[in-house]
C-alpha cells in the first residue's frame, strides 16, 4: 500500500523494502524531502530502498548531489539501492557523471522488486525472522 | 544526445540554478548550502565542504559539507599567514600534485579530515582577500578532476565567492545602519531629556504656575493626535508645548511672580516672552522646525488682536493655534494668586464665547471631541480625565455641553457667529 512518507513524499514498503516516488522536479525542496525519506526509511531497518522516477522530469545539479548524498547513506547502512523507471535522458546523465557506478538502474520497479528477490535480501529476512 | 552536449547542458544549468540562488535567496546559509550542493551536483562530486574564512578569529567555519570530516567538527584554524598565500594563489589547488600549500593546509589539518580523502582545495577569493574555501572529494565516476572540471568548479566558486562577499557586505552595511539608529536614539533621549530640564526650569520660575508646560505638551500632544497628525509632528508639538514659556527665562522675576493682576508696566514686560522664546529656540537645529515659531505666535489670535505680531487666521501656524488652546486650558484650570481656577464647564463656555476671534475652531473642535470620547468610554486612555481629577470632580459633567459645541462647530454656527461679532 502506498502511504504519504515524511513531508509529502510517497512511499510504500514490500517486506524489508521501501519504494520511494521521486516528485517531477529532483531540485533542491523535493530533493531533500527525497533524501529524508530514504534516511527514515534506512533509520527505520529497511534493507533496500528503490527510487522511482516515474514522474520526474529532470534532475539537475542539486537534485544529484542530493541522490548522491542517498548513496552514501545506503552505502553506510549497507543497504541496496536501485533506480527504476528513469527515463532515457536522466539515465544518461546519471551514466556520464558516474551515479550509474553505485547504484542499480531497472526499467521498471517490478524489475527492481524481483531484482531484490536475490539470496542476499533472502538472507537477511531469515536472520530478521530467526531473531 | 552527445555525451559532451549534455555534459555542457548540466554545466549551463548548474551556472544558472546558482546564479538564481545567489541572487533570489534571502537566507544566507540556505544560499550556501544550495550553492554547495549545485556545485557538488554540477560535477556528481561525492563529498565536500564549503566553509567561511573569519579572518579576526583566524578559523575556517564549515557552512554546508558532505562526507568531509569524521569528526563532527565544524571549525578549523587558518593562520593569517597561511590565508594570505592562500588567497594570493587564487586558483584551485590539487592536492594529488601534492602542492605545497595544498599539502601545509593538509598536514594542517589531519585530525579534522581523518581518513577521508581530499582531493581539491578551491580558494574563494574577492579582492585579494581569503573569504572562504571549497574542499572536494573524489568524483562519483572514479576518475581524476581534468582541466575542464578545474574550469568548472572554479567558476562556479566565483559565483559562491561572490555571494559570500554580498552577504557580508549587507551585514557591515545593516550593522552600521543599526549603531547609527542606536547612535540616533540616544541623541534623540539626550534632546528630550534637555527638553524637560527646560520646562522644569521654566517651571521653577513661576511659583504658581508650577508644572504648566509639561501640561500644555500634554494637552498639545493630545489636540494634534486627535487632528490626525502623525506621530513625528504629534512629538514636535508636546516639544514646543513644553517650551512655549521659555522666554520667561527673561522676564523679571518679581514680574513673573507678582501676586495681582499685572498692571501695564508688567503686562510689556511679560508680552517680551514669546519673541523672547523665539529668539532662544531657533538658535536650536531641532528636529522638529516649526517649534520657535510655535512659541512666538501662541498669543497670536485669530482675529489680529493678539502679540507680538498681530497675525490673522491662517497667517499663524497651526501649531501655535494648539498651543494657544492648550496653553488658555491649563491657565483657566488651575489657581491663579489673584484668581481661583474656573468652574470646567466656564472654560468651555469662554472656548465657545471666543472661538472664531481668540481660538481656531478646528482646534477647539478636536480639544472638545478628545475629550468627548474620554468622558464617554471610547478612548483607550483617560489623559485629560487624569490630568484634571487633581483639580475637579465628576469632570464628565461637561459632556454634554462638549456634545453641543462640537455639533455647533461641524455646523460651523460657533465659528460664523463668532465672525460675526
Amino acid at each position: 500500500m502506498e502511504t504519504i512518507g515524511s513531508e509529502s513524499v510517497r512511499s510504500r514498503r514490500v517486506g524489508d523494502t521501501a519504494v520511494i516516488y521521486a516528485g517531477d522536479y529532483l531540485n533542491k525542496l523535493s530533493g531533500e524531502r527525497v533524501e529524508r525519506e530514504c534516511k527514515r526509511q534506512l533509520e527505520s531497518g529497511c534493507r533496500a530502498l528503490v527510487i522511482n522516477f516515474r514522474d520526474t522530469e529532470l534532475v539537475n545539479s542539486i537534485g544529484v548531489s542530493i541522490l548522491m548524498g542517498v548513496i552514501d547513506a545506503a552505502e553506510q547502512s549497507g543497504a541496496r539501492l536501485i533506480f527504476s523507471d528513469v527515463d532515457n535522458h536522466t539515465a544518461n546523465l546519471f551514466e556520464m557523471l558516474g551515479l550509474a557506478r553505485h547504484v542499480t538502474i531497472t526499467k521498471d520497479e517490478e524489475e527492481a522488486l524481483a531484482s531484490l528477490a536475490s539470496p542476499r535480501v533472502t538472507e537477511s529476512r531469515a536472520v530478521a525472522t530467526g531473531s | 544526445m552527445e555525451p559532451n552536449t549534455q555534459r555542457l547542458l548540466h554545466t549551463f544549468a548548474a551556472l544558472a540554478d546558482l546564479g538564481q540562488e545567489i541572487a533570489d535567496n534571502a537566507d544566507f546559509e540556505e544560499m550556501l548550502r544550495a550553492s554547495f550542493h549545485l556545485l557538488l551536483g554540477s560535477l556528481a562530486i561525492r563529498r565536500g565542504a564549503v566553509a567561511e574564512y573569519d579572518r579576526e578569529r583566524g578559523q575556517l567555519r564549515i557552512a554546508a559539507m558532505r562526507g568531509i570530516t569524521e569528526s563532527g567538527q565544524t571549525e578549523l584554524p587558518l593562520a593569517h599567514d597561511h590565508a594570505r598565500r592562500l588567497a594570493s594563489l587564487g586558483s584551485a589547488l590539487s592536492f594529488d600534485d601534492a602542492t605545497k600549500e595544498a599539502e601545509r593546509f593538509l598536514g594542517d589539518q589531519k585530525e579534522f579530515f581523518g581518513s577521508v580523502e581530499i582531493e581539491l582545495l578551491v580558494p574563494l577569493v574577492i579582492r585579494e582577500r581569503l573569504i572562504g574555501v571549497v574542499l572536494l572529494g573524489e568524483k562519483a565516476n572514479g576518475e581524476k578532476f581534468n582541466e575542464g572540471d578545474l574550469e568548472i568548479v572554479c567558476s562556479l566558486a566565483r559565483h559562491i565567492a561572490v555571494g559570500v562577499h554580498s552577504h557580508r557586505l549587507l551585514e557591515e552595511v545593516e550593522r552600521k545602519a543599526e549603531e547609527n539608529r542606536r547612535l540616533y536614539d540616544g541623541l534623540r533621549a539626550i534632546y528630550k531629556e534637555t527638553v524637560h530640564a527646560f520646562a522644569a526650569a521654566i517651571d521653577i520660575k513661576d511659583r504658581y504656575t508650577n508644572g504648566h508646560s509639561v501640561r500644555v505638551g500634554k494637552y498639545s500632544e493630545i489636540i494634534a493626535r486627535e487632528m490626525g497628525w502623525n506621530d513625528e509632528e504629534v512629538e514636535g508639538i508636546t516639544i514646543a508645548g513644553y517650551l512655549h514659556d521659555i522666554g520667561k527665562l527673561i522676564v523679571d522675576l518679581s514680574v513673573i511672580n507678582s501676586p495681582e493682576r499685572f498692571n501695564a508696566k508688567e503686562s510689556k514686560e511679560m508680552s517680551r516672552h514669546p519673541a523672547a522664546g523665539y529668539e532662544i529656540l531657533a538658535r536650536i537645529n531641532h528636529p522638529y522646525a516649526e517649534i520657535p515659531l510655535m512659541a512666538r505666535y501662541h498669543h497670536e489670535r485669530i482675529d489680529g488682536n493678539g502679540y507680538p505680531d498681530g497675525l490673522k487666521g491662517d497667517q499663524i501656524p497651526p501649531g501655535a493655534k494648539i498651543v494657544t488652546v492648550a496653553d488658555s486650558f491649563d491657565a483657566m484650570t488651575t489657581d491663579r494668586p489673584y484668581r481661583k481656577r474656573l468652574p470646567l464647564e466656564d472654560v468651555f463656555v469662554d472656548f465657545r464665547a471666543n472661538t472664531g476671534t481668540q481660538f481656531a475652531p478646528e482646534v477647539i473642535c478636536a480639544f472638545c471631541r478628545a475629550f468627548l470620547r474620554e468622558i464617554e468610554g471610547t478612548s483607550k486612555e483617560k489623559r485629560l480625565m487624569k490630568l484634571l481629577s487633581r483639580n475637579y470632580d465628576n469632570v464628565e459633567d461637561v459632556g454634554p455641553l462638549l456634545s453641543r459645541m462640537i455639533s455647533d462647530l461641524d455646523g460651523g454656527t460657533i465659528a460664523a457667529s463668532a465672525s460675526g461679532h
